[in-house]
């Protein structure tokens, strides 16, 4: 049995919410790069150039990388060995007000989302998916999650002999019909499979992997490159404005699912794909 | 190109889908919430919160401000959300919007009969347009926080025309030429 205290958590919390926001991580600088070095548009290379330059000053500056610091969506890992003391949830609405106060991050926050829509001034609530796991540790992933992105999530259940070519036509049609809104180039998040709502958190925990890494599986890692092709070659290009690089990767996960079913979640991230973890 | 806000009719003119400019001058900061307390107090007769006649609007809720900044990240946001508003800020006298993403048809359309027009600059380049805004002033609507309307200076503000005067459209003359199916 480990304990932790909710303190800490706090602390941690706090303090992903401020270098998620500041440090884009070295994975999408990465693909930013090469992204500008093949992107075939002169506009569009310009814009990535931008994009790499905004990352240096946000890092030099600490400044945000956008002025959406998202919605601070908190993933935890929770081992069952795992103690602990105090309220784990106060503990993480904590950190989160603290790191968005702190780091002056922009609170974008409402209360009551179809009528009054008041900010609630400090970001909370956060967004908190928790998972029970083998093992002594706590592992927390902070992902500010910004609004336009976001904005172009899309659910469909497939009729099950739609297949492969019914989820590329699937994505493709999303992200054409996003075009500039979700500030390409994008990471695709893909949840296949499972229940409606296991679909999407499945399409937004993929959004945690490395930039670029492939699903294990050769099989998801072959329609996560042909969705990719596919993307690619719609021409929406960085910003909405026409280029060869609108996504710059996609990510697939998959898991079992009814026999009548072929549930597909997208859920999109903007290239600020800002993420920060830690283990306790 | 360079050019001064508020932009002259004249260099309207010279704007078409792809030019790229720089900005220096006065542009006023809204997004949706802000606008439709615009339209509300047009449509009520009382005077909007600036003088919109000729003026630029950027669709932008800045981060907060750190010690010793002028203002905190400054990209757009999503211009699809002030669209239904669009038309009536024009028509009342409206010359430029700055944001990211498309437009609707009614808009492009408005564009086009009211001889304004639509730019877009780097979405998620938040931090470093904020070095191109020199000084910033609350204008009205301040209980919005991050989406009061503000006055902002700005020197050389990068940005690409996407709907001119002529019925150019930025984002469907670069899609259809990258595009490959």
């Amino acid at each position: 049995m480990k304990e932790i205290e909710a303190s800490a958590i706090t602390q941690a919390v706090a303090r992903l919410c401020q270098e998620a926001n500041f440090n884009l991580g070295e994975d999408v600088l990465a693909a930013l790069k090469k992204a500008q070095r093949s992107e075939k548009s002169p506009l569009g290379r310009e814009f990535l150039s931008q994009l790499i330059e905004n990352a240096r000053i946000a890092q030099e500056e600490k400044m945000p990388l956008c002025q959406d610091c998202g919605t601070a969506v908190v993933f935890l890992e929770i081992g069952q060995g795992v103690h602990i003391k105090g309220d784990l949830k106060q503990a993480i609405e904590e950190g989160v007000r603290r790191g968005y106060e702190q780091g002056y991050l922009r609170k974008g926050i409402v209360s009551q989302p179809f009528s009054k829509r008041t900010n609630t001034g400090d970001n909370t609530p956060a967004v908190i998916h928790t998972e029970i796991v083998p093992g002594d540790s706590l592992k927390i992933a902070v992902m500010p999650k910004g609004g336009g992105a976001e904005n172009v999530s899309r659910l469909a259940m497939l009729l099950p002999n739609e297949g492969k070519a019914g989820i590329i036509e699937l994505v493709a049609k999303t992200v054409k019909e996003a075009g500039g809104d979700p500030c390409p180039p994008v990471i695709i998040g893909l949840g296949i499979g499972g229940t409606a709502e296991q679909a999407m958190l499945m399409a937004k925990k993929a959004l945690l992997r490395k930039v670029g890494e492939p699903n294990p599986d050769p099989e998801v890692a072959q329609l996560e490159k042909a969705v990719l092709a596919r993307v690619n070659a719609l021409g929406v290009g960085p910003m909405g404005f026409g280029g060869s690089t609108t996504a710059l990767a996609v990510h697939a996960l998959v898991s079992p699912t009814h026999i009548t079913s072929l549930p597909v979640a997208i859920n999109i991230q903007c290239h600020s794909a800002r993420h920060k973890e830690i283990t306790l | 190109m360079n050019i001064t806000s508020p932009i002259k009719p004249k260099v309207i003119e010279e704007l078409t889908a792809g030019t790229k400019v720089n900005i220096s001058g006065v542009i006023y900061t809204a997004r949706d919430a802000a606008h439709q307390r615009i339209i509300q107090a047009l449509e009520n007769g009382d005077k909007p919160p600036f003088e919109l006649e000729g003026q630029t609007i950027y669709y932008m809720g800045p981060s907060p401000a750190p010690p010793g900044k002028v203002i905190g990240a400054a990209g757009p946001t999503t211009s699809r959300r002030m669209d239904a508003y669009t038309p009536r800020l024009l028509a009342a006298g409206v010359k430029a919007m700055i944001g990211k993403g498309s437009r609707s048809d009614e808009v492009r359309k408005a564009i086009k009969k009211y001889k304004a027009v639509y730019l877009a600059t780097t979405g998620g380049a938040g931090a470093l347009l904020a070095k191109s805004v020199r000084q910033i002033e609350p204008v009205a609507y301040e209980d919005l926080g991050p989406e009061a309307v503000m006055r902002l200076t700005v020197e050389d503000f990068p940005a690409v025309v996407v709907n001119d005067i002529y019925g150019g459209d930025l984002a469907e003359l670069g899609r259809k030429e990258y595009r490959k199916t």
